[in-house]
């Protein structure tokens, strides 16, 4: 998107940065650590939604102020400029609101997949209102019988004339309660390889067709979400790319979905200080100051490794776009930025936890800095799994990047109804 | 090393690369093992040739940079010095060749004699336990009159032993002196020390008493801290890139080996145990090069973050470089512990270049102080 920018008539990078700055100061709330909303701190339904409709007014002042789809084409309401511009809109939101809810799923993958694979007509009837905060997107891409094995999936699309019939069950996608349109990766042929046999398809998710059950975490949040279609029918102008084609589409949607996660996606707003819902190291300088344990060499010890990890990260992905871009390094590369983001979280949501002694067990509604640590800690391991797991990251760092053998199959080159499924894969 | 190298930093790059490889391939890193100096005759000077000096120094001096950042260039020596365990004090040398540079003309023969490898100048800062914290000066510069006088002892010092001159950090009335003190003068006592790596050399050098005219002095008398600083920076970062080369060797001899060793019938390679192993080594070595490259970038831009991006790169190649070398012997097996193979040569300039300038540990106390906001 960004090779077509005319970079010589687009308005100048500072320029831009004033524009924002200005419409910030005037428009947005200033917010604390507990305002970016953490793991730790699950509101109740009401005040849910009542965010999410913030975060849709948000979107709705950045398109009114030309600030919103700062890299995505003019023809389809974004501004069409650069990674610069947005990447110095981001710079600007330090310390603000911003709209979190709709940035990913909505702006990637799921409108980045668009982009990439949409008909003109489809681009046209659904970005601009992203855009504008009206459609809030979801993946349906997960299901109970397939995590990683993505390409498993069971849920199945069957013709009948202009429309497909929807069957099956999605999961762990954020927030479906609170969303508008869901894109769904489905099986629209069981005789061929399971790659063979995919189509994606994109559906409004209210409606009496999808059962929405949220699903409760361990640590009480209540924001993932299963699916349950039953004859839900989708008019065939809304599959997007070739019937079958799914896991071409498919690749791309998650490659999106990495690059989201690297917070590395030029579609996505998302303030520099904003990394993964944390407020960076300062945290743990709080937390030690909190406990009284800022002179502690040991305390020192942790929160120097853990500030040397989140250092290395920017400039790590710096590399790798740049590796990827010139062709040094595999497209599959980004694999190893999710593989180091998993030690940054691990470490904020660890260290705060061990410099907080036995307040991270405990904590009041009075404390603030030391508010839920120990939710953190409980449910550290979600960061490992969610948007593939790190050994799913290891596997393609090995098996792509470095090219050694790939493991033993049993999936590969067997019509995928005959693959072995186990006693929890059944449809 | 960065990935948008110039057309002229490429063929400096090689021509080192050639160099190292006609000079000081590994038989003859091997027959070094007990070399007092541990470089074949005439190396340094010719290396010298090359650039290798000349990269931090400005023209007024007889240097200059390959592409106008001479710190982005001396890396990608540092980097070829990794990857080929190569002889001599590239790191050394180069920061007191800075710092005398730094400091303005009044060291100009010293600096002229050192960027053309005739006579040698290292930095002589870590001093012994108690005192062998980052940033701990517990020798004393003391002006007397027309004079300074030093008293101390550093060490290690790279190169020491076969030093013509020192560029010596010292306390002076709670600030920082840094003196150019000539090997041979009276009451300066280097005494070679053995050292983890076949080539590189380090020796105890004490000074008695050394009394040096006020010339001797480089930059102000009391004010150099921030020099210091950036030296100390400076040298952390040239580890950093040296180890990202040794890292890099490294990991390509183990990934060949990977695919090669069969066992049961598979190549190792073929091992998920393994494979996920090699992706964890694969992202240290990226992240290496990435924090190495950035911390250089920030050193080069007189940044403010510079510190703290030294200090990460060296923290983080320091504690990585070695898992990773460590991990390449374990997939190597029996033969990654031989002195017969080739693997021990990079591990032990990852392992110098971890103790030197830094542990990995006085790096994080370092990081921890700067992010808490103290002027540590």
């Amino acid at each position: 998107m960004s090779a077509e920018v005319d970079t010589t008539t687009a308005e100048p990078v500072e320029d831009f940065r004033a524009r924002a700055r200005s419409f910030i100061g005037a428009n947005l709330r200033a917010v604390g650590r507990r305002g970016r909303g953490d793991f730790s701190r699950h509101l109740p339904d009401d005040e849910e939604l009542a965010v999410v409709a913030r975060a849709r007014e948000v979107q709705r002042l950045l398109w009114n102020h030309d600030l919103a789809g700062v890299c995505v084409p003019r023809e389809y309401g974004g501004l069409g400029l650069t990674p610069a511009h947005q990447q110095a809109l981001n710079e600007e939101l330090a310390g603000y609101e911003f709209p979190r809810h709709l940035q990913t799923p909505t702006m990637s993958p799921c409108m980045a997949v668009l982009l990439d694979f949409g008909t003109h007509e489809q681009k046209l009837r659904h970005i601009p209102a992203i855009l504008r905060g009206e459609e809030i997107w979801i993946q349906f891409l997960s299901e109970p019988s397939s995590g990683s094995d993505v390409a498993g999936a069971l849920t199945s699309a069957v013709r009948d004339g202009d429309e497909w019939v929807l069957n099956g069950s999605k999961v762990w996608s954020t927030g479906a309660w609170w969303s508008d349109w869901a894109l769904c990766l489905a099986r629209t042929n069981w005789d061929v390889p399971k790659h063979r046999g995919l189509t994606v398809f994109m559906f409004p998710i209210h409606q009496p067709a999808v059962e929405i059950q949220r699903i409760e975490m361990l640590n009480g949040n209540r924001e993932f979400c299963q699916e349950f279609m039953t004859d839900l029918r989708v008019p065939d102008t809304d599959r997007i790319g070739e019937v079958d084609q799914g896991w071409t589409v498919g690749i791309r949607w998650m490659f999106h979905e990495r690059m989201a996660m690297a917070h590395n996606e030029p579609v996505m707003t998302w303030p520099a200080d904003g990394a993964a819902g944390f407020s960076g190291p300062t945290v743990l300088v709080d937390v030690a100051r909190e406990v009284g344990r800022l002179d502690d060499p040991v305390a020192r010890d942790l929160i120097g490794r853990s500030y040397m990890t989140s250092l290395v990260g920017e400039p790590l992905q710096r590399r790798l776009a740049e590796g990827m871009a010139g062709g040094h390094l595999s497209d599959q590369a980004a694999s190893i930025a999710r593989l180091h983001g998993w030690e940054v979280t691990k470490a904020a949501m660890t260290v705060p936890f061990e410099l907080a002694g036995a307040a991270g067990g405990a904590w009041s509604d009075a404390d603030d800095t030391l508010f839920g640590l120990g939710q953190g800690f409980l449910v550290r391991q979600a960061i490992a799994i969610a948007g593939g797991t790190v050994e799913m990251a290891r596997n393609v760092i090995s098996e792509r990047v470095l090219g050694m053998p790939r493991e033993a199959a049993s999936d590969r080159d067997v019509a995928f109804r005959d693959v072995p499924r186990g006693p929890t894969g059944r449809p | 090393m960065r990935f948008d190298r110039t057309p002229d930093q490429e063929f400096f790059r090689e021509t080192t690369v050639r160099f190292l490889e006609e000079q000081a391939p590994v038989a003859t890193l091997r027959g070094l093992r007990d070399d007092p100096v541990g470089a074949p005759p005439g190396y340094w000077r010719r290396g010298a040739e090359l650039g290798w000096t000349s990269l931090l120094v400005g023209e007024a001096h007889g240097g200059g940079s390959i592409s106008g950042d001479g710190l982005a260039d001396l890396t990608l020596v540092a980097h070829e010095f990794g990857a080929h365990a190569a002889p001599g004090p590239l790191i050394t040398a180069n920061v007191a060749l800075s710092a005398l540079a730094a400091a303005g003309s009044d060291h100009a023969a010293t600096i002229a004699a050192g960027v053309a490898g005739d006579a040698r100048c290292v930095w002589a800062h870590g001093e012994p336990a108690p005192a062998d914290r980052l940033g701990t000066v517990t020798c004393t510069i003391t002006p007397d009159g027309d004079d300074v006088v030093l008293d101390g002892t550093k060490r290690p010092v790279e190169a020491g032993a076969e030093a013509d001159a020192f560029v010596v950090t010292g306390a002076t009335d709670g600030g920082l002196t840094q003196v150019l003190v000539p090997a041979d003068a009276p009451g300066v006592t280097v005494t070679p020390l053995t050292t983890v790596d076949l080539t590189r050399r380090a020796a105890a050098v004490a000074f008695a008493g050394v009394r040096l005219p006020r010339s001797a002095v480089v930059g102000p008398l009391g004010g150099a801290a921030g020099p210091v600083r950036r030296q100390e920076q400076l040298a952390a970062i040239l580890c950093a890139a040296e180890t990202t080369g040794a890292m890099q060797r490294s990991f390509d001899l183990t990934v060949e080996w990977a695919f090669d060793r069969y066992s049961f019938g598979r190549p190792l390679a073929s091992y998920q145990a393994l494979k996920h192993r090699f992706a964890d080594m694969k992202v240290w070595l990226e992240a290496s090069h990435a924090a190495s490259d950035a911390a250089a970038a920030a050193w080069s831009a007189d940044a403010p973050d510079a510190d703290a991006r030294a200090s990460a790169a060296k923290a983080y190649t320091g504690e990585f470089g070695a898992e990773l070398a460590h991990d390449c012997v374990q997939m190597h097996g029996g033969i990654g512990v031989t002195f017969e193979h080739d693997l021990h040569l990079y591990l032990r300039r990852i392992t110098w270049d971890r103790v030197v300038y830094g542990t990995p540990a006085d790096h994080r106390q370092r990081l921890a102080a700067l992010l808490i906001g103290e002027a540590a």
